[in-house]
């Protein structure tokens, strides 16, 4: 299929950015998206021309590092799929496809298409974890926790941080990527000793990188590559609310 | 050079003990004196940084990627191995030891693999406190499965996302000690050169991935975690970022290689589906506890696979296993797959394919059941091809995956050059001549969080009166000179064919010559082509772009090594005259196509020393010893 591409191209994060148009043909309906990206940037290459910098890393849909506005939707018109694991046969013959970076205040651009989301490692250190260091672990089995427990805190805890969800989010809101590792970890009885301030930390950080708040839309649901629930965001503000009340 | 594995004395289960009890220590109050460099953020290098920080010691954590999740590991899907014998059904650290050893076929150290077993309890115990979400039974007890190579039920597994779920342990624990600031991460960072001072490792020169800035780090010792090299055939189960970049460079100053031609073929990925492609999907080998594997007899058959009759389809690994079946080892799963496509037998659109059939699975279990055990798989495979796969059977092919072979280390995972250790894939230790399932998580693991915090101290605790190294130093600036040069290089030489050219053209040679089977004449073949693509590489590259952010660049110089890398994968072929594990020589096999070993002459650790530019490199051999286990012939009929 032949295809027209309109690409965002910015040189740095300082500069200016603007859409470049592109004509590719010979895409093939079996192609990734990110694989037409390839054969672009190899004509790019060709051409003497630099070629588009973009994000990837797994291509089977679970490292979350790439992740591009593709005709104004995150990781393209597929619900729940990440950029990757978009093909072409999702899209026809003659059309033209409007290629974005995820935007938002927190992920500062660096280059074309790459963003910065060190903004959600700064969340995970201000508390998303368990406070264990090696060697200190009881017996496996001496923790029993329900299947049903099991199977909740690990939907959360698929989360794959790609950050769809902020780009998603009309107040560019991280709730849903910080509310899934509160519930990953406040529902086992190992993160709950530390559930308290785990959460206030965490929502205060979130602030602090320049994330939005959350206006429960439910967007962010749609997009999410691993389906991470909006029921999480109302956990959070749950154990946020608890947290507080019940501050030592 | 005598290579000296410094394995402890004293019996098989008390080695490790032994070595422990002799290990020397530093004092608390020294340990922030002391740097130590980690290369990689998978679980071998996230649970190796997190720990010795833990313990105290100043570290400087590196990742190419944006963050420190993103490593590969994440992408593991079937589960981890421990011998806990949950399922009480014979497990034991033995039987374990026993297993890896054999699904190795007998070419790894007897007192590595023990060590891998005795410690595997343990990572179980750590990933649960940490939150890591394993399967539970309704009584809250852990879950188990089987997998390929074994005969009883010791895999621990959070869905199809085990090796996601431990990352995410072992990155939670990292970012923990970079907000306790014991841990400086350098994302978006790739190593391009070793740094060796009087013999010992001290330091690295990195080039940030979004400046283009090249950068000197000190340390008192430097850790590579940087994983395996299968993404040298370009089509792999791989991330695309995934290169051999670092370990070569340290095997260019000094570290041996071994077993470098020993790359394990995963039965179950994804077939290619035309020349754009540029990753292959692993489907997760638990698949095969329900999904039986099955070619038309016929060749070139080109009916709808479901309405080929039952007596018409070869379930060739039931039929030639029959004790393992559809679980047989994946080195042996994989070239049997490749026996049938090469007979005419594959199916799919290439015809490059064998069956993954769930039919009966379902019919047996019911829809529901086959869902809640593998849905995310049978998504995953919709998704790519547009098949659902719950009507039709998946179709599968091998493909290239785990890397056996890596830097030779001694028992202490440290190199040949002192102060670098190798931990997790990017060693050869372990696995022997083919892995096991769920082994490699495991093996990532315990490098990291059990054994690296006891041999790089035991090293550590001499470098406390050793001269301090500044990056002044002039091999710091030698070492970054060579670094810019070679950058420079790239951009300058304007020709008119891409990294990624060069990658593919690379991948598909070693395929063909150097894959699932080798024989002399196409090693011998490989070896000329490998070395005119090479001086193509440097006269007709192009790499268009700046010195800042510039992926293409990042390319070249992994390319780079790849056509170095891919020639030494060749002469270690072409030297180890027996087929084993993964390394299938077409000479060396029984009359019924079954890999011949050769005890006598080859029962030994091939390990490579770089000897200079376009110079042979120079073979040292370390004998294996077995006092505990008889080699036997591996068969799984």
């Amino acid at each position: 299929m032949k295809l027209s591409l309109k690409i965002w191209r910015q040189e740095s994060f300082d500069a200016k950015g603007s859409m470049i148009s592109y004509q590719l043909d010979k895409v093939s309906s079996d192609m990734s998206f990110l694989e037409m990206l390839d054969l672009l940037n190899e004509e790019l290459v060709q051409k003497g021309e630099r070629v588009i910098e973009f994000d990837h890393d797994c291509r089977e849909g679970i490292c979350g590092q790439c992740g591009i506005m593709i005709n104004g939707r995150a990781h393209g018109p597929l619900s729940n799929t990440t950029t990757c694991q978009l093909h072409m046969r999702s899209f026809k013959d003659g059309d033209t496809i409007y290629i974005e970076p995820f935007r938002a205040e927190a992920f500062p651009i660096i280059r074309d298409l790459k963003i910065d989301r060190k903004a959600f490692d700064h969340i995970i250190q201000a508390g998303g974890y368990i406070s264990t260091s090696t060697g200190q672990p009881p017996e496996a089995n001496s923790i029993l926790i329900s299947h049903d427990n099991t199977e909740a805190a690990f939907d959360a805890a698929a989360c794959i941080g790609c950050g769809a969800c902020v780009a998603t989010c009309k107040n560019s809101s991280a709730a849903l990527f910080t509310s899934a590792k509160i519930t990953h970890l406040a529902l086992l009885p190992q993160g709950k000793l530390e559930a308290a301030q785990r959460v206030i930390n965490m929502v205060d950080q979130m602030d602090t990188e320049g994330f939005g708040h959350c206006s429960n839309t439910e967007a962010c649901e749609v997009e999410c590559p691993q389906d991470i629930a909006v029921l999480h965001i109302a956990r959070m503000n749950y154990e946020y609310n608890k947290a507080l009340v019940f501050k030592p | 050079m005598k290579l000296d594995a410094k394995i402890p004395a004293g019996e098989l289960a008390e080695k490790w003990s032994n070595y422990k009890k002799h290990a020397k220590l530093v004092n608390p109050a020294n340990r922030k004196k002391l740097d130590i460099i980690v290369i990689g953020t998978g679980l071998a290098g996230a649970s190796c940084a997190a720990s010795l920080a833990e313990q105290g010691y100043h570290i400087k954590s590196f990742c190419f990627q944006d963050t420190a999740r993103r490593a590969h590991s994440v992408a593991a899907q079937g589960g981890v191995n421990a011998a806990k014998n949950y399922k009480n059904d014979g497990d034991s650290v033995y039987r374990m030891f026993y297993d890896t050893i054999k699904g190795g076929d007998f070419r790894s150290r007897e007192a590595n693999v023990y060590r891998l077993a005795e410690c595997s309890a343990a990572l179980i115990d750590q990933a649960v406190a940490q939150g890591v979400p394993f399967a539970r039974e309704y009584g809250g007890y852990l879950n188990n499965r089987s997998f390929g190579g074994v005969q009883v039920s010791r895999t621990f597994y959070a869905r199809g996302q085990t090796g996601q779920q431990l990352l995410l342990g072992a990155y939670q624990a990292l970012m923990r000690q970079e907000s306790l600031g014991k841990v400086k991460t350098y994302t978006r960072h790739e190593m391009l050169e070793l740094v060796v001072i009087d013999g010992k490792a001290k330091g690295i020169i990195a080039r940030d991935l979004l400046t283009g800035q090249i950068e000197r780090h000190a340390a008192n010792a430097v850790v590579l975690a940087t994983g395996g090299y299968g993404k040298v055939y370009y089509l792999s189960t791989l991330a695309m970022g995934c290169n051999s970049s670092a370990i070569w460079r340290a095997h260019k100053k000094g570290a041996f290689m071994s077993g470098v031609s020993w790359i394990q073929f995963h039965p179950t990925s994804l077939p290619q589906s035309g020349e754009h492609q540029s990753k292959l999907t692993l489907m997760s080998e638990s698949l095969r506890n329900d999904g039986r594997i099955w070619v038309p007899k016929q060749p070139e058959d080109k009916r709808i696979l479901k309405d080929i009759p039952e007596e018409e389809r070869d379930y060739y690994l039931e039929r030639r296993y029959p004790a393992f079946g559809n679980l047989s080892p994946r080195d042996i799963a994989s070239r049997a797959a490749k026996e049938r496509i090469d007979a005419g037998c594959g199916v799919g659109p290439m015809r490059n394919a064998v069956c993954l059939d769930f039919s009966k699975a379902i019919k047996e279990q019911g829809k529901d059941k086959i869902k809640e055990k593998y849905s995310n798989l049978f998504t995953m495979y919709e998704k790519i091809t547009g098949i659902n796969a719950y009507e039709q059977p998946m179709l599968i092919s091998p493909a290239a995956h785990f890397t056996m072979g890596g830097l030779w280390v001694d028992y202490q995972l440290m190199s040949t050059i002192p102060g670098l250790f190798a931990l997790g894939e990017a060693n050869f230790a372990d696995h022997g001549a083919n892995r096991l399932g769920a082994n490699s998580l495991l093996q990532a693991c315990v490098d990291g969080y059990f054994i690296a915090p006891y041999t790089i101290p035991n090293y550590l605790a001499d470098e406390l009166k050793a001269e301090k190294i500044t990056t002044e130093h002039v091999a710091f600036i030698d070492a970054e000179n060579a670094v810019r040069t070679q950058l420079a290089l790239f951009l300058k030489i304007n020709g008119h064919l891409s990294p990624d050219y060069y990658h593919k053209t690379l991948g598909k040679l070693l395929y063909d010559k150097c894959g699932l089977s080798r024989s002399r004449e196409s090693l011998e073949t490989a070896i000329i082509e490998i070395k005119q693509l090479r001086e193509s590489f440097y006269r007709d590259l192009k790499i268009t772009g700046d010195d800042k952010v510039n992926s293409e660049l990042e390319k070249a110089g992994r390319v780079a090594d790849y056509l170095e890398l891919g020639e030494l994968m060749c002469y270690d072929a072409l030297t180890r005259e027996e087929s084993c594990g993964a390394h299938f020589r077409e000479e060396y096999q029984t009359a019924d196509g079954e890999a011949l070993r050769n005890d006598q002459d080859f029962c030994f650790v091939s390990a490579w020393e770089w000897k200079g530019n376009n110079l042979e490199h120079e073979l040292h051999k370390e004998p294996l010893v077995f006092e505990n286990v008889e080699l036997t012939v591996r068969s799984y009929k």
